[in-house]
């Protein structure tokens, strides 16, 4: 849809749920909605980021399809944000490559995969490549310690800098009224919604998801993919700590802290996304926006693969697959790193930043009515 | 039809109508150990009948909890309805309903329903009334998936037309061609008529016809007429029914509770030939709320118009439909199709009648005319901030009184006085045994879910014998 019609549709639907309110204890959404009588774009892009895609609401309301009002919340919310995540991302000109982004994502995972594939190929030869590598440094002879650690640092850099200039601009473009002074509160507020994913535990009983039935799958399968995620993060920092101060390479024991986190993470990460994938396949397609099932799809495979070929590489790594191993699990991780802000994982800031600013103004809120 | 398979006599109890009422039979029966069968109109999506749009259930408890501000004791209940009914009610009946509620909000948790707080713009009723997280459609997809679990079997898209009921006996019931159902028990949980315009027009005449219906279309009121036929005793005003006031845009059935208009308080109202009517400021609204419809209902062409200014656009909820916007009053009435000069002066004339006060909506406030007929009584301030704004209103029926006599044991009386054998009633269609006229918020509910479980619980009893 275009984005006219789409805030035009965006301002109907909210206008009937402001008049209804019945959803209110279900999440953010809605309170933040009745501090406004009118929605602009503005609005509609800080509501649906707002949006955990509960689809609480979808399945209470009266007023979903075959209804004549044809309130559709989740779906509305969900094209808005992969609106949000075009419009604020940069450069401009990559702002494409979530129209497709399935596409997208394979396309960049494949190169990545082939160029450090042919990098193998041509630096290490073939002999090293399918030698069996034991002891401190196995890995840097068949992927230079340089190769290893300097482009991934810059890809990662410069992710980051896109996702926060992201979010910046949503920040820019979503103030205005109601608003609400931002502190250190809000912060923390902000926070403990999102680590907790308060708004998928829908009063107690979990979420409508994958179908019309409560369930708390979905945001126990996210959390073992937010949580695995960040061991693995754990893992890498502090196996660079061990590289650059402790002078020890890798690979590690299996009783070391960068391989207990490392495989507990992937063990989180494997189990988490692949069922988050059966989830989706599940899922009611009515409540769903069908591009944005693309872009969490090629975001939870390519983290399952990244997760996979790790843990493979740490099962296999003192026989010959090693080098194979690594060149496909580096090529993963590559692929994961580049898109990274061009795909899925840009909901993440997002949806902190809107976060904060509902913790901000519902203070405020709350101010005004003592 | 998906109950091929079910053989009738393999049905203790028939239950015809799955909104809040038919449920709470429904599973009840089936807890007491009854093959039960649940026949509804309605399609998968649009099941749940009047209770998919509602909010709140008032319920008696002892005191505050984390969804109810404080305690609602008996006597305070009973004297609530006694004064919205003018104390005609089964005063037996009422109590029943009014004690059995207290334990309601505990067995509907168990049946999968939760709470939330208040909403926001209902803090009158936060002490009083239970809000459903979710609103009536979440409770009624809990009910039907504790019913399923549990093994109730449910049709959709099944409407009884007729039933066989001999000497206050249930013999079958039938729906289209030439479906029969047949069991040991009957509970008839279908609601009212208040969507049957024809039936309305027998008490409205041609108004009926503007009348919008705020909930589903499969309120037909044929299993009330099938009881009356069969010989039923009545009971309720037939031509009573509640109504309110609506934004004339909504649609003809199922609108549901967004397209209410709180807006009156805060300006004028008039009449096509642009006339005031009724005091705007009597009350407040959520007291005054039900009288609107009826006024609008006895307006030529069934229409009125609230006339509003800049500053009391904040004061209410926002409606479904922007108001018509404008720049002066003469546009406005353009807008609205009512004749400029005479909005013009009735504008002016109000205005001049508002006597000085201190605003404020949260009491009844000084604020009035003078000399004004009819006056406006409270929240009068002159309308002279543009933009000006204009609602259309039409009367909106919610629900009707007319219905069957009931026992305490929810078995339908006949016109003999003596009580059916294995008919019962539970909900919209026995409610008029308790109100007669006016209403309190939360309370259809009530009547549903206790008359429910009884009329469950009989019939289920009644089939085992
Ligand atoms: C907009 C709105 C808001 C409301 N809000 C509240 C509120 O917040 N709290 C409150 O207590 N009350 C509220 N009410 C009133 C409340 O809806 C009713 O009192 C209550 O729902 C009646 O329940 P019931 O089970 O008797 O009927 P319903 O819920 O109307 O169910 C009747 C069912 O019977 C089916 N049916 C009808 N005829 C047949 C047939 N011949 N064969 C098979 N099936 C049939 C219908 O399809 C329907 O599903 C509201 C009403 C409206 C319209
Ligand atoms: S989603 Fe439906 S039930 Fe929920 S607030 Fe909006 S209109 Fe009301
Ligand atoms: S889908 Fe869930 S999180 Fe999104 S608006 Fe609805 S209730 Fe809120």
């Amino acid at each position: 849809m275009p984005q006219a019609d789409l805030v035009k549709e965006g301002a109907r639907q909210m206008t009937i749920c402001n008049a209804c309110r019945y959803c209110e204890g279900y999440c953010a959404v809605f309170p933040a909605m009745e501090l406004r009588r009118t929605f602009g774009k503005a609005d509609l892009v800080y509501l649906a980021n707002l949006c955990f895609d509960c689809r609480d609401c979808y399945y209470a309301c009266q007023y979903a399809p075959p209804h004549e009002f044809a309130i559709n919340i989740p779906k509305l919310m969900a094209e808005l944000r992969r609106e949000t995540y075009r419009e604020f991302t940069w450069p401009g000109a990559f702002a494409p490559l979530f129209n497709r982004n399935a596409r997208a994502v394979a396309a960049i995972t494949a190169s990545a995969l082939a160029l450090i594939a042919v990098f193998v190929l041509v630096f290490t030869g073939p002999a090293a490549l399918f030698a069996t590598h034991l002891g401190e440094g196995a890995f840097y002879r068949v992927v230079p310690y340089a190769a290893m650690t300097v482009p991934p640092l810059l890809v990662s850099i410069y992710g980051l800098a896109v996702l926060v200039a992201g979010a910046l601009r949503f920040w820019r473009e979503t103030a205005g009224a109601p608003g609400g002074s931002v502190g250190p509160a809000a912060f923390l507020c902000a926070a403990r919604d999102a680590l907790g994913l308060v708004y998928l535990r829908g009063g107690g009983a979990g979420c409508n998801y994958p179908g019309a039935g409560f369930s708390a799958s979905r945001r126990w399968l996210h959390h073992l993919v937010f949580y695995g995620f960040l061991l693995d993060f754990a893992s890498t920092s502090v196996a660079a700590f061990y590289d650059h101060f402790l002078g020890w390479q890798a690979p590690y024991p299996f009783w070391s802290w960068p391989v207990v986190l490392g495989t507990a993470g992937g063990v989180g990460l494997m189990i988490g996304t692949a069922g988050l994938l059966y989830l989706k396949w599940k899922s009611d397609p009515e409540p769903s926006d069908r591009p944005m099932v693309d872009m969490d799809v090629a975001f939870l495979v390519l983290l399952f693969l990244t997760s996979v070929t790790g843990m493979a590489l740490l099962a296999f790594r003192e026989t010959p697959a090693m080098g194979t191993l690594l060149a496909i699990h580096l090529g993963a991780v590559a692929g994961f790193f580049l898109t990274l802000p061009y795909g899925k994982f840009a909901h993440a800031v997002y949806r902190y930043a809107a976060l904060i600013r509902y913790a901000a103004e519902e203070r405020e809120a709350r101010r005004e009515a003592n | 039809m998906p109950m091929d398979s079910l053989e009738a006599s393999a049905v203790d109890v028939l239950v015809i109508g799955g909104g809040n009422a038919g449920l709470c039979a429904a599973i009840t029966a089936r807890r007491a150990g009854a093959r039960v069968l649940l026949l509804e109109s309605a399609t998968k999506h649009l099941r749940g009948g009047n209770s998919r749009h509602t909010r709140d259930i008032r319920y008696m408890h002892r005191g505050a909890t984390e969804y109810v501000t404080g305690s609602y004791p008996e006597a305070e209940f009973w004297e609530d309805l006694r004064q919205v009914t003018g104390g005609d009610t089964n005063e037996r009946l009422a109590l029943q309903v009014i004690r059995s509620s207290e334990d309601l909000a505990s067995w509907m948790q168990t049946q999968g329903v939760r709470w939330q707080k208040p909403l926001r713009g209902t803090l009158h009723l936060a002490r009083t009334n239970l809000f459903m997280l979710g609103g009536g459609k979440a409770m009624v997809n809990a009910y039907y998936e504790t019913a399923l679990a549990l093994g109730v079997k449910v049709a959709y898209q099944c409407e009884v037309r007729e039933l066989d009921i001999r000497d206050g006996r249930f013999v079958a019931a039938r729906g289209g061609a030439a479906e029969e159902f047949r069991a040991r028990a009957l509970v008839v949980a279908a609601g009212g008529f208040e969507a049957n315009i024809s039936w309305l027009k027998e008490y409205w005449g041609e108004a009926a016809e503007n009348f919008v219906i705020r909930g589903t279309p499969y309120n037909q009121g044929r299993m009330l007429k099938e009881l009356l036929r069969c010989g039923a005793k009545p009971t309720g005003n037939p031509r009573g029914c509640h109504a309110v006031a609506l934004d004339a845009r909504a649609p003809k059935f199922d609108g549901g509770i967004v397209t209410r208009l709180d807006s009156v308080p805060f300006g004028i109202v008039v009449n096509n030939k642009v006339e005031r009517f009724y005091d705007e400021g009597e009350d407040f609204w959520p007291k005054r709320y039900a009288i609107w419809g009826g006024l609008i209902a006895r307006q030529p062409d069934q229409i009125a118009y609230s006339i509003l200014d800049a500053k009391a656009l904040p004061c209410f909820m926002p409606s479904v439909f922007p108001p018509v916007e404008a720049g002066s009053i003469p546009e406005l009435a353009a807008a609205l199709a009512l004749d400029p000069e005479k909005l013009t002066a009735v504008v002016e004339r109000y205005n001049r009648a508002v006597r000085p006060g201190t605003f404020n909506p949260a009491v009844l406030d000084d604020c009035r005319t003078e000399g004004l007929e009819p006056p406006k009584s409270h929240w009068a301030r002159p309308i002279d901030t543009p933009p000006f704004y204009g609602y259309p209103l039409r009367p909106g029926i919610t629900f009707t009184y007319l219905g069957v006599a009931v026992d305490e044991r929810a078995r339908v009386i006949f016109q003999d006085e003596r009580p059916a054998q294995n008919v019962f009633a539970a909900g919209e269609v026995m409610a008029g045994n308790i109100l007669t006229q006016g209403y309190l918020a939360g309370f259809g509910l009530t009547i549903g879910a206790v008359f429910g479980r009884i009329a469950g619980q009989e019939a289920a009893r009644c089939a085992a014998s």
